[in-house]
């Protein structure tokens, strides 16, 4: 961005709030915002804190392990919702609702049907992130032009061959659009299974900080966790303009 | 003179009850290059999928070399008029697709599409990708690619019709260069007179609601002229002349 001609840095914007959020600490107005920089000096204290290192290693096997299975079981079946009709008649009103459900109030449910553990907390991120890769995947294939289509069938694609070779790399600027938007999601899930059904990760250490009114500790792993889910949210994004060349002459 | 395809009494009705095709019969001679020509909505592209096998006819049946046609096969190969080209592949990878989806090894397979990149003049772009191209040269990684599968027939769905007017006229010349060269039988769809009576041997002319052959015209004399003196050629110009003045009724 410019203004008067002077070119700004990247992240102007990120400097003017966190400055505006020290201001805020300083004056003392709650104890609800503690100053960024008290923020940032806790962050730096329990950053190598075996609590802390514990939280973090448990949310990210649960949410790769979640959005894993996210990703390898959207993906097909939204292609071949694109491609078989049938399937897609059955499946399409059903991901639709879950992806427009409140996903929160199935967390007990669930807890119901696969226990306190570990177990409920990837399958709610899951359930989280995959409704969206679904979707995504499946409008990737429905706009793949009909001549593609034409010309695997031409010459002699097998039905494999044509969903591996053909149509995921056509529907892929989309699957990865998809992809995107599930993790997002899915940081959302990991959270509220850990908070929901049973107390360990980030969701244990939110819940101790903000009950023993811990402010500047529970501001430093919210900021982790949003900063974690920026980056990884960026890279895709990354990933998804190295692929975008070709979503304009498909 | 051999028959390589046969259509017989052809039918497609469309859902909707929208008839493309009416009993239409229609022979192609080996090693020739036969055009379907006509206004459109007449059924050419229709006629020429059914033959391919990507649609199936309502009543009829086409066979190619006296084998009943049930699907797309490996003794036809397509051209397409948006080309259909893999657009995250490099033009090796595209030319070699065909016979990569046949379980062709990858070092046998890219020799050949190597020798066929070269025959289409794109020596040097084995590397580049679709999007890097212009549309004449896309247009020859498609021919490429539908050589390099050595099917005996050549489907042509107006090839030529997404390129521009300087690059579709060095197209019909390679293409009489490779009529002469191979031994193909080319099934070539395209709306335009011109184009129909300069690379035909046969020329079927269709008529629309619903299609039929009108007629089946063979220039005889064009062939042994140069590709340059064609166009001068009264046999050229009286044919043109014989086209337009049965289609242009059908015009709006």
């Amino acid at each position: 961005m410019f203004i008067k001609g002077i070119r700004l840095p990247g992240m102007s914007s990120l400097i003017i709030w966190g400055l505006l959020w020290e201001l805020v600490g300083q004056s003392g107005l709650t104890f609800f915002l503690p100053p960024l920089s008290e923020i940032l000096i806790t962050l730096y204290e329990i950053g190598d804190s075996p609590a802390f290192l514990k939280a973090l290693k448990e949310t990210a096997q649960a949410f790769t392990v979640g959005v894993s299975a996210a990703i390898l079981i959207g993906i097909p079946v939204g292609i071949l919702m694109g491609k078989n009709r049938l399937l897609d008649e059955l499946l399409l009103p059903w991901v639709n609702i879950f992806l427009s459900a409140p996903l929160t109030a199935l967390v007990p449910v669930l807890m119901v049907l696969f226990g306190f553990g570990m177990r409920s907390i990837i399958i709610t991120t899951s359930l989280f992130a995959i409704w969206i890769i679904i979707l995504n995947s499946r409008a990737g294939v429905l706009q793949i032009n009909r001549s593609l289509v034409e010309m695997g069938r031409c010459f002699g694609a097998t039905p494999l061959a044509a969903f591996v070779k053909i149509y995921f790399w056509a529907a892929l600027p989309e699957i990865l659009g998809g992809v995107r938007i599930g993790i997002i999601r899915a940081v959302k899930g990991v959270i509220i299974g850990q908070l929901l059904i049973s107390l360990v990760g980030f969701g244990a250490l939110f819940e101790l900080y903000s009950a023993n009114f811990l402010m500047s500790h529970f501001w430093a792993v919210l900021i982790v966790l949003f900063a974690l889910a920026f980056t990884i949210s960026e890279l895709l994004a990354t990933l998804e303009r190295k692929f975008s060349y070709y979503a304009a002459n498909r | 003179m051999e028959i390589a395809v046969s259509t017989r009494n052809i039918s497609k009705t469309y859902p909707g009850n929208v008839e493309a095709l009416r009993d239409l019969s229609l022979e192609f001679p080996r090693g020739q290059l036969t055009s379907l020509l006509g206004p459109s909505g007449c059924g050419k592209t229709t006629l020429l999928k059914i033959i391919s096998g990507l649609l199936e006819p309502t009543s009829g049946e086409v066979e190619v070399n006296g084998k009943p046609v049930t699907g797309p096969g490996p003794d036809r190969a397509f051209v397409f008029q948006d080309f259909a080209l893999l657009p995250w592949a490099d033009v090796l990878r595209n030319v070699a697709f065909g016979l990569e989806l046949r379980g062709v090894p990858v070092s046998e397979r890219e020799d050949i599409a190597q020798q066929h990149i070269k025959n289409v003049g794109l020596d040097g772009f084995e590397k580049s990708f679709p999007h890097e191209l212009s549309g004449g040269m896309r247009q020859r990684v498609g021919l490429a690619r539908a050589l390099a599968v050595e099917s005996e027939v050549l489907l042509m769905d107006e090839p030529f019709s997404a390129v521009d007017e300087q690059t579709r006229r060095k197209f019909q010349e390679d293409l009489l260069g490779l009529v002469e060269r191979e031994n193909k039988t080319f099934i070539f769809v395209t709306h335009s007179i011109e184009e129909a009576v300069y690379v035909s041997d046969q020329i079927a002319i269709l008529l629309p609601r619903p299609s039929r052959v009108h007629e089946i015209l063979r220039p005889e004399n064009l062939r042994t002229k140069g590709v340059s003196d064609i166009r001068r050629d009264p046999e050229y110009l009286d044919t043109v002349d014989r086209i337009w003045a049965s289609l242009r009724s059908y015009v709006e």
